[in-house]
């Protein structure tokens, strides 16, 4: 019995293979820590072309982005050059999320290299990013987040761990799988941070970036991907691992697309994209906003909702307070029989779900909403009734012992 | 997608009231009851029907199951262990079951043995959140998986009876 499991041998050898990793790492030549970024243009500086960006008069400050904390959640074909791109910017700090083994099924993607096969994604990302930048600071879980107890850790992580011991300042999902996708869109409305969802479809020939503010913009729960299915086929959100296609190209766009959106946000330069499509086969880029729904089925979505339409009253109250005291227009056209209604550029279109939500061509339910949904448990069967005055330690030695 | 047979099985299996998952901790106790009545409801009428194939447990507080099922081809008893969580959207997102020992085996399945049950199994609980529970993953998830893996397996020697005996008797 003292024979050690060829289970604790594998868990042995990884342990070896991770020392190793980092003793030839060691052994490398690695630059000293920089305290401030400098904005000299000498070979020796790392940061030279990214401060740059503020001469150019693209970004105001750049070395904020020593302040931020970022968790990039999965770090597979998407993850991991996100996380390298941010680690190359220069960011304060990276969390990472990920259960999975690097593979040699991985090699058509970028980041990971062949000797790491059978390493943590983690761990192995953690080794190179902070080869290539010793100066972000780098944390790296290794566990599923959708089972109950992880979940906790996870949500404990994302609302303590930036570099102010506070909640951090941006999520980037970069998962391959729905249920993943869906604790991340659950942690992130519950904590009310705000967070990008990525992903490539099965296919690799297209990808999007969405970017969730929990309240504001429609969550991941709010469009369950299974309604919007009629032109493309979205039984498609199937994971790696079973003849998935991947390409590096296809991901490197739709890491880049995510980190310059990320950029933008953090650093506050240009505009931060709502939503952002990629069709590689056609070389379309859809973009659109998209609106939260009313009856999503996770409660803290609707709570968030509540709340944001406060604030949002409260900003239109204070704008009208200023402009009541400009004149107001007469009124040209008191009957406006074809409805025509005029709005700001850049502002909201007029309200149209008044009218069918589903117009859009090419948009159906692919089964009933959440409201249909409940209005119909009432009739479901209550042949579980007469069962439910039994304690549950009974139920559950019954049918251990069946 | 489903037929005759199944659709007869799944009507027999009492659907789920209580649309809650661990977290929400006031009615997930609930919830975990109606999943024990229906396991036991379909575990029964699998016996009766003589169509016994398996067996699940939990621990306390209904967040992890393990336990064991069978298939039997050409007269012979083929076992696996199974086990999943519940996650953390359940029932929003359906567990994920797993039968470790098949892991590497065939495509048809995730990292750490989880089976694949995107396109058989995913749409038919996306129409019924809330209302379908383990018992129905069972019926409609894993009971067809094993149906069409497990026979081609073994015809293509994956699958061996020693070693499958071998497999779960040291579980």
């Amino acid at each position: 019995m003292s024979e050690p499991t060829i289970s604790e041998l594998k868990e042995q050898i990884r342990k070896y293979e991770l020392q190793l990793e980092q003793e030839k790492l060691k052994n490398m030549k690695q630059r000293e820590k920089i305290t401030k970024m400098s904005a000299e243009v000498v070979d020796s500086n790392p940061y030279s072309r990214l401060m740059a960006l503020k001469r150019m008069g693209i970004v105001e400050n750049y070395e904020n982005i020593r302040n931020f904390t970022v968790a990039v959640v999965g770090v597979g074909g998407v993850g991991s050059v996100t996380a390298e791109m941010l680690t190359r910017c220069g960011i304060g700090k990276l969390i990472l999320f990920d259960y999975d083994k690097v593979e040699l099924a991985n090699m058509n993607r970028l980041f990971y290299q062949p000797h790491q096969a059978g390493l943590s994604k983690v761990e192995a990302a953690k080794l190179t990013l902070q080869h290539i930048n010793p100066d972000v600071e780098i944390e790296a879980y290794n566990y599923n987040i959708t089972t109950v107890d992880n979940f906790d850790h996870f949500m404990n992580v994302l609302s303590t761990r930036s570099l102010s011991n506070g909640p951090i300042e941006l999520t980037l999902c970069c998962v391959d799988n729905f249920e993943a996708r869906m604790a991340v869109n659950r942690a992130c409305n519950e904590l009310n941070l705000n967070w990008f969802e990525s992903g490539v479809s099965e296919n690799a020939v297209s990808g999007h970036i969405q970017f969730i503010k929990p309240g504001e913009t429609s969550c991941f729960e709010c469009a369950p991907p299974l309604i919007v299915a009629s032109n493309i086929d979205e039984k498609t959100l199937k994971r790696d691992g079973v003849c998935a296609a991947s390409l590096p190209t296809t991901m490197g766009i739709v890491a880049g697309f995510l980190v310059q959106n990320a950029l933008k946000y953090l650093l506050n330069f240009g505009q931060v994209t709502k939503y952002l499509g990629y069709n590689a086969l056609l070389d379309y880029f859809p973009t659109m906003s998209l609106k939260p729904n009313e009856t999503c089925s996770d409660p803290f979505c609707v709570k968030r909702q509540q709340e944001f339409k406060l604030r949002e009253e409260q900003r239109l109250r204070e704008q009208v307070d200023v402009v009541e005291e400009e004149k107001v227009e007469e009124v040209l056209h008191p009957d406006n029989e074809f409805q025509i209604e005029l709005c700001d550029e850049g502002e909201d279109l007029p309200d149209l779900t008044k009218n069918d939500k589903n117009k859009n061509t090419g948009v159906k339910h692919a089964f009933p909403a959440s409201v249909e949904n409940q209005a119909n448990e009432h009739d479901a069967s209550n042949e579980a009734n007469e069962m439910s005055s039994i304690p549950l330690e009974d139920l559950m030695s019954k049918l251990k012992n069946l | 997608m489903v037929d005759e047979v199944t659709k007869k099985t799944l009507a027999s299996i009492p659907l789920l009231k209580t649309k809650a998952g661990p977290r929400e901790k006031a009615e997930w106790p609930d919830r975990l009851k109606e999943e024990y009545c229906a396991l036991i409801k379909y575990v029964e009428n699998n016996k009766q029907a003589d169509n016994d194939w398996f067996r699940l447990e939990s621990n306390s507080d209904g967040t992890k199951w393990w336990g064991k099922c069978w298939y039997i081809h050409e007269l012979i008893k083929y076992e696996f262990n199974v086990e999943f969580d519940i996650p953390v959207a359940y029932p929003t997102t359906p567990p994920e079951i797993a039968l470790p020992e098949l892991d590497g085996k065939t495509a048809k399945m995730y990292r750490g043995g989880r089976i694949c049950m995107t396109d058989h199994f995913k749409p038919l609980w996306a129409r019924n959140v809330g209302k379908f529970g383990i018992a129905h993953a069972m019926a409609l998830g894993l009971g067809p998986w094993l149906a069409v893996e497990i026979p081609d397996l073994i015809s293509k020697g994956i699958i061996t009876k020693n070693e499958n005996v071998g497999a779960s008797g040291s579980a």
